[in-house]
């Protein structure tokens, strides 16, 4: 027998400090001034979708620091990934990393991360919120997609792939032996690689010596937006503004304080901060994994 | 024209003009041959006051060497089929922008609409578009104190653009008027009214 589209939901019992919907971003769209948002740690999000069976695309949940609790309203699978955290379904430990059953009306838990900030919660057919420009992220620059979870938001929860069933017994088992999780959390330093441009004119050289030079830790500032730095300010070779100009994910962006700030996936699409390098896209879950006060290190790498 | 290609991280490359006229002629000119099917792999071509940024290149010291030999035509303006948008001349700041052009604030009305607008890029927050066509002498700089909030439909203009608010949001435009068009409806397909290289046309409806 089949339940009903609104028979399968969660039930935000405790919605922690940030938790938002995500999926893998919209991008395509930065024309229109709409970010691309989109998991913060990617991998993660891919990893806890495979783990539950579903497309890697799917939305799921990104939590920050302290986890959530949700209570679903029929039997669900589940998949907790990114940063390390206790795993609870009515108070008794689950798995952290794999598929995980809960019964329909059970409590489940995700508990403090550590170490890193940003948990991944994927249930099998994913988190059916209503999509804007083909993506369920929410962008908080911006503010498209469901606003971050309150305590007593109900979400909806899609059908469960490959089955056309909703019964959640579907082919998330047999995606338990998905055991190819992205290594967890972030080490006791975080280094970022820093291909030069496009302004890398506006520095000094003595900018690049600072840049490279260490001295900088992860700012409490840091958000969806950018991860923000504390440190040595980059002296710029020349004044006046930069007429706004496109940002790629991944811009350091130096704004007038000159502490760079790393751009992730809410980022502006365009801004008139000089951009003096780019990290490489690969190395951005780390840096989203990365608390305040963890130490940072640029280091230069060229491009082709 | 003159273009200078500069390295944006792995995929991409911001290539700059030494005009907001040359930057939409290039933007154009990209959509063109991405229609063409150029373009293969380029995911996002962004332009904005002096640049496009163009993302998704497998080799873009390759596209940076051939994009500085292409021959880009010049776009002309108030050729193409033109959204239009019914502006009511009620703003806060119409007496001040009426000062600075030296008419009479019934004036702003008319010269308005008689101008043929172009979206030349997009950004601040979606659906909000940097609206050229206005005359170097018809510029004007910003309110000197910004505004806290600019109420959504607010058509305003700063230095080179015109622009119409999506949303209520800060501001330190000069706002000559008020629209009821929506620019932004995420339920809309396109949920954008405006996008780079449309052509903008604004009407007057009564007070």
């Amino acid at each position: 027998m089949s339940a009903g589209p609104t028979d399968r939901t969660l039930l935000v019992v405790r919605a922690g400090a940030l938790t938002t919907v995500q999926d893998l971003g919209r991008p395509g769209h930065a024309h229109l001034g709409v970010p691309r948002s989109g998991a913060l740690d990617g991998p993660a999000l891919r990893a806890a979708n495979r783990l539950v069976g579903n497309p890697a695309g799917a939305a799921g949940l990104e939590t920050t620091v302290n986890g959530c609790a949700l209570r679903p309203s029929y039997a669900v699978t589940v998949a907790v990934t990114g940063a390390p955290s206790p795993v609870r379904i009515d108070g008794r430990p689950a798995a952290w990393g794999a598929s995980v059953r809960v019964p329909g009306g059970a409590l489940l838990e995700v508990g403090t991360a550590a170490p890193g900030l940003r948990c991944y919660l994927a249930v099998a057919g994913g988190v059916a919120v209503p999509p804007v420009l083909g993506s369920r992220s929410t962008d908080l620059l911006s503010g498209l997609g469901p606003a971050p979870l309150a305590d007593g938001d109900v979400l909806p929860v899609g059908p469960v792939p490959g089955t056309g069933a909703d019964t959640g017994t579907g082919t998330a088992a047999g995606a338990r032996g998905a055991d190819v999780l992205p290594l967890p959390g972030p080490g006791p330093e975080l280094v970022l690689p820093v291909a030069r441009g496009p302004r890398d004119d506006w520095f000094t050289a003595d900018a690049f010596r600072t840049l490279f030079g260490g001295g900088y830790i992860v700012s409490p500032a840091s958000n969806r937006i950018g991860l923000r730095t504390r440190g040595p300010a980059l002296r710029r070779a020349r004044g006046g503004e930069l007429p706004s100009e496109g940002m790629v994910l991944g811009a350091v962006q130096v704004p007038p304080d000159g502490r760079p700030v790393v751009f992730l996936a809410d980022h502006p699409t365009t801004g008139g901060y000089p951009v003096i390098g780019v990290v490489p896209e690969g190395s951005l879950p780390a840096a989203a994994q990365s608390p305040p006060g963890t130490p940072v290190r640029f280091v230069p790498v060229s491009t082709r | 024209m003159r273009l200078r290609v500069l390295r944006a991280g792995a995929d991409a490359v911001l290539v700059e003009t030494a005009t907001g006229e040359e930057t939409e002629s290039l933007h154009a000119e990209l959509l063109r041959r991405r229609a063409a099917g150029e373009l293969a792999g380029v995911t996002e071509i962004v332009p904005a006051a002096r640049t496009v940024l163009v993302c998704g290149l497998a080799d873009p010291r390759a596209f940076g060497a051939e994009v500085a030999g292409w021959d880009v035509p010049p776009v002309p303006r108030g050729r193409g089929a033109a959204v239009e948008i019914a502006v009511r001349f009620d703003g806060p700041d119409l007496a001040e922008v009426a000062g600075l052009w030296g008419v009479p604030p019934r004036e702003v009305a008319a010269i308005v609409t008689a101008t043929p607008f172009r979206v030349a890029f997009c950004g601040f927050a979606p659906g909000f578009g940097y609206l050229t066509g206005l005359p170097d002498r018809l510029h004007v700089p910003r309110r000197a104190e910004p505004r806290t909030a600019v109420p959504a439909g607010s058509v305003a203009l700063a230095g080179p653009y015109a622009g119409v608010y999506p949303r209520s949001s800060p501001g330190g435009w000069q706002v000559i008027g008020t629209t009821g068009a929506a620019l932004w409806d995420a339920a809309r397909e396109p949920a954008a009214l405006l996008s780079p290289g449309t052509e903008v046309r604004f009407t007057e409806v009564a007070r």
